[in-house]
């Protein structure tokens, strides 16, 4: 997703673009998503105002193409199961109103309302009315299109290709080498290796994570609906697996439910303790889910980087690379806004937002390893 | 020449037939048959009807892989025609959409 | 003395009674676990019992050999040896650091769970059947040749008064045998490939001589009941409103395409229709198994590459209930052998083994020979409903591919929809591959059936606890 909005956006600034991945398209975390435009998980701060941005340019994106990619204004609402953690969930959503985010507080008596199947008894929580939802796959595969990039599919980059004075010339693939004088590492997960290949560094490391889907159901859940320790499971450092419920439905009927998050590189098994907590975590907050049936599961890598912010802007160390990757778990709710920044800066444009905290070169590099 | 029907080559002596329902008509049911069964012996070959284009769906697969045949017995939706067997009183329904009452 | 070790043997068609009967007679317990009431599987797939059938063999072929298979059980049952456990759907085998647990679903509700332990699994879950599109093919009526076969022989029911039989493959032709003498007027049986492709490959019709009289006595069946034997021909298109009413069958030339001016139509209320078979791989996948193409990778012992685990039957290649059984007989002494500590002997199963490469010869000189027309993607039209359950017509997906860029099935399906219904790509998948012009790869499907959520919650629950 994010290399499909650099493309559009690069494009419509008049730029050349060709796409190049080892694999198809939406193939790598995209393909593995659940759709989330999220502003009402980011604490304030650079990623909760690189989420504003892209909210707003999803929002004219959605105008282009949004009934082909079941764009949905759902809107989010978080639920405390305590009022101690209502009480810290309503501090959490000061400080977000404060930083431009709508965020309504809900009651005891309104959370029904808005949600009339969620487990009794629950304290409250607050309503995020910008949350919207995509079907990432989709979205990326349209981005691409609308962009009118060349797309090159199952063509690895072996090779960023450097020129004698150290700039960038283009990439090698195996059927030939594609001369640009920028190249984007819009690798997600993989942004590591390809940083590596273009002989620089950018710790991005995999965080499992599986996505449980349900058979079709009518509308029963209608916003995306996640308990309040899912904040702090994002922003945690852990590599033990961390669970928390995240439940929608989706246009098309299925339910999806999360989240888990678990430092285990690139392992592919099934784990059945994980699917189990999240059956678990959605079936305490949605009790008529207990008789709903899982049809399937996917899992995904999410890329991470140590301070859970993104790699976006220019390596100083390669001139004319440029990251756009290590998003985590907002990939695609960020992707618009990572790409319109890449596009300005490619033309030599002020950034709308400050990228200091995107840096790519801000890690300490690691010697020995 | 065929002979008369897969009971009589088979020689089979069923228990008495049962009523059930369909959608509130009684129809008879041979016992051990299943739900598919027992509708195309009452000359039913459809008993649902998909979600985006409400086509009719019956039997596909007959082996319970392919879920086309999912109908509603005793406000149990999405049972597989196929494999259900029926008893005595069941209520089958005909399903639409998701078949959770959309 | 000492206690058996446990196998856990998943489905009971023809490979999964063998290798039970092989396993319980060679110092292994066994629990037996099937879907079904009864076992039997598909080719062996028994009538309901309240049906009292006196003469169920009317519908079999090789009755004798099913009735060894059941009295075996039945014995080793008595003996104490094996467990049969019916109506149970397995949705999920877990692998566990020195035994595996075997998750079920109690049918036909499928809503309460069962768990069950064993030291070792054997997988013999069979296969299903291909069936490619073409216009009309999701009109009632219109069904699986193996569909028409199960509901005759489980419920002893037929689909309609008039039917024709199409497709390719060898299970055509008992099929439309079976529906005959069961009263149904088959009017043709339309078999796409080229009989005189079995000329081409006489050393292995001589290996198997049983097989030629075989279909000779199909071949007579057919002229007695009257049905029209077309081969090089292919159904272009089902007609009917809100059922199945004729179809339009038409000649295909040297190429597979069809030869214009030849189509003929046939009044019919029922159309059963078959391509092939595809083996079930699900819960072996899950498990890790190495898969080639399409099928689980195993070993002259039947042991797929994770430890502890056998597989046999169909899931390892389609080829038939004969193959099924020398691939169940040889997994059941293998495993037996390993998990009593001795150290297997292949010359106790020489013959089976002989059999085995005999069996798989010929099943690979049938797969050459039935293949569906060259020209089946040309009769999917932009309309043509290509995903069953999500009704993802022929236009999507080729748009997916040229318009969207999608070269693979995971790919078409995500931006299609196709194959996320809930028989999650096992009937369009083949279709898709065809469509996209790639292979069909296999799916990774975590759950081999759809699971509660409340059952999920507390899957394998007891056992982790029990290691806190």
């Amino acid at each position: 997703m994010v290399g499909a909005a650099c493309a559009l956006y690069a494009a419509r600034a008049g730029l050349d673009v060709v796409i190049v991945d080892r694999g198809p398209v939406s193939g790598g975390t995209t393909g593995a998503g659940e759709g989330n435009l999220l502003v009402s998980d980011k604490e304030p701060g650079p990623e909760l105002d690189l989420a504003l941005l892209s909210a707003r340019l999803w929002t004219q994106l959605a105008q282009e193409i949004g009934e082909f990619i079941e764009y949905e204004a759902k809107g989010g609402l978080v639920v405390a199961s305590t009022p101690g953690g209502l009480t810290a969930l309503a501090r959490f959503a000061e400080g977000q109103r404060a930083a431009g985010v709508v965020a309504e507080p809900v009651d005891a008596e309104a959370l029904y309302d808005l949600e009339p199947r969620l487990a009794p008894d629950l304290p409250g929580g607050v309503h995020y009315p910008q949350d919207r939802q995509v079907m990432p796959a989709l979205a990326a595969a349209h981005l691409v299109r609308a962009s009118g990039a060349r797309l090159l599919t199952g063509r690895t980059v072996t090779a960023v290709l450097r020129k004698p004075d150290g700039t960038v010339q283009g990439v090698r693939t195996a059927p030939g080498d594609i001369l640009a004088p920028a190249v984007i590492n819009a690798a997600g997960t993989w942004g590591g290796e390809l940083a590596a290949r273009a002989g620089t560094t950018l710790p991005v490391l995999p965080r499992r994570g599986f996505v449980l889907v349900t058979e079709p159901l009518p509308r029963l859940i209608h916003h995306k609906v996640y308990a309040a320790d899912y904040v702090a499971d994002v922003a945690s450092d852990s590599a033990a697996l961390q669970t928390s419920p995240v439940v929608e439905g989706t246009a098309a009927g299925p339910v999806l439910i999360g989240a888990s998050r678990e430092r285990v590189g690139f392992d592919r098994e099934f784990s059945l303790p994980v699917l189990r907590a999240l059956a678990a975590g959605a079936t305490r907050l949605f009790p008529f889910l207990a008789e709903v049936r899982a049809m399937r599961s996917y899992l995904g890598f999410r890329p991470y980087l140590p301070d859970h912010l993104p790699a976006i802007g220019p390596d100083p160390r390669v001139p004319g690379l440029f990251h756009a990757c290590g998003h985590e778990g907002a990939g695609i709710g960020l992707a618009t806004g990572t790409g319109h920044l890449i596009a300005q800066l490619l033309g030599d444009k002020t950034p709308d937002l400050d990228l200091a905290p995107f840096r790519p070169d801000r890690f300490p590099d690691e010697e020995g390893e | 020449m065929s002979s008369g029907s897969p009971q009589d080559l088979a020689e089979a002596r069923p228990e008495p037939a049962f009523t059930v329902t369909l959608d509130g008509r009684e129809i008879e049911a041979v016992p051990g048959r299943t739900v598919a069964a027992a509708l195309w012996s009452a000359g039913v070959t459809s008993w649902r009807t998909t979600r985006v284009g409400g086509a009719p769906r019956g039997v596909f697969c007959g082996i319970g892989v392919c879920y086309d045949c999912l109908v509603t017995v005793n406000d149990r939706p999405n049972q597989r025609a196929c494999l259900v067997p029926l008893h005595p009183g069941d209520a089958i329904r005909t399903q639409e959409g998701t078949g959770h009452d959309d | 003395m000492t206690e058996r070790p446990h196998l856990a043997v998943i489905g009971a068609g023809p490979a999964g009674l063998a290798a039970t009967a092989a396993a319980a007679a060679h110092g292994v317990r066994v629990t037996l676990l099937d879907s079904a009431a009864r076992a039997g599987g598909q080719f062996y797939r028994q009538p309901a019992a309240e049906l009292n059938a006196r003469r169920p063999q009317a519908l079999h072929h090789r009755w004798r050999t099913w009735e060894r298979l059941r009295d075996s059980l039945a014995r080793h049952v008595e003996a104490g040896h094996a467990t049969h456990l019916t109506d149970h759907h397995v949705w999920f085998v877990e692998r566990r650091s020195d035994h595996f647990t075997v998750h079920a679903l109690l049918g036909p509700a499928q809503e309460d769970p069962v768990e069950v332990r064993a030291d070792a699994v054997l997988i013999a879950t069979g296969g299903y059947e291909k069936v490619l599109p073409f216009p009309g093919w999701t009109l009632p009526g219109v069904l699986t040749a193996g569909g028409a076969q199960a509901m005759l022989k489980g419920s002893l029911a037929v689909p309609g008064r008039t039917a024709v039989v199409a497709g390719t493959g060898p299970l055509l032709l008992p099929v439309a045998t079976g529906l005959a003498a069961a009263g149904v007027e088959v009017a043709a049986l339309v078999e796409s490939a080229d009989p005189k492709a079995f000329l081409r490959r006489p050393r292995v019709l001589a290996a198997q001589p049983g097989k030629v009289a075989e279909g000779a006595q199909y071949a007579a069946q057919l002229l007695r009941h009257r049905v029209k034997l077309l081969t090089r021909h292919t159904v272009v298109e089902a007609h009917g409103d809100e059922r199945l009413e004729a179809v339009t069958v038409a000649a295909l030339d040297t190429g597979g395409r069809i030869r214009p001016g030849t189509e003929r139509r046939f009044a019919c209320d029922t159309l059963a229709v078959g391509h092939g078979m595809l083996p079930h791989t699900d819960l072996a996948e899950t498990l890790g198994c190495r898969l080639e193409g399409l099928r689980v990778h195993v070993d002259d012992e039947q042991r797929t590459d994770v430890p502890g685990l056998w597989a046999a039957g169909e899931t390892t290649g389609i080829g038939g209930a004969d193959l099924a059984l020398t691939e169940g007989h040889i997994a059941g002494r293998s495993a037996a052998a390993r998990l009593t500590g001795a150290v297997p002997d292949p010359r106790g199963w020489a013959t089976a083994a002989k059999s085995r490469t005999r069996l798989r010869e010929f099943s690979a000189a049938l797969d050459a020979v039935y293949a569906p027309p060259a020209c089946w993607t040309d009769l999917v039209t932009d309309d043509t409903i290509v995903c069953r359950c999500e009704e993802v017509a022929g236009g999507a997906i080729r748009e997916a591919v040229a318009g969207l860029g999608a070269g693979d099935v995971r790919t078409v399906k995500l931006l299609t929809r196709a194959g996320m219904g809930w028989c999650q790509g096992r009937m369009c998948g083949p279709a898709v591959a065809g469509l996209a012009g790639c292979e069909l790869t296999p799916s990774r499907r975590p759950f081999a059936r759809p699971v509660p959520l409340g059952v999920l919650a507390h899957a394998g629950e007891t056992e982790d606890d029990e290691h806190q």
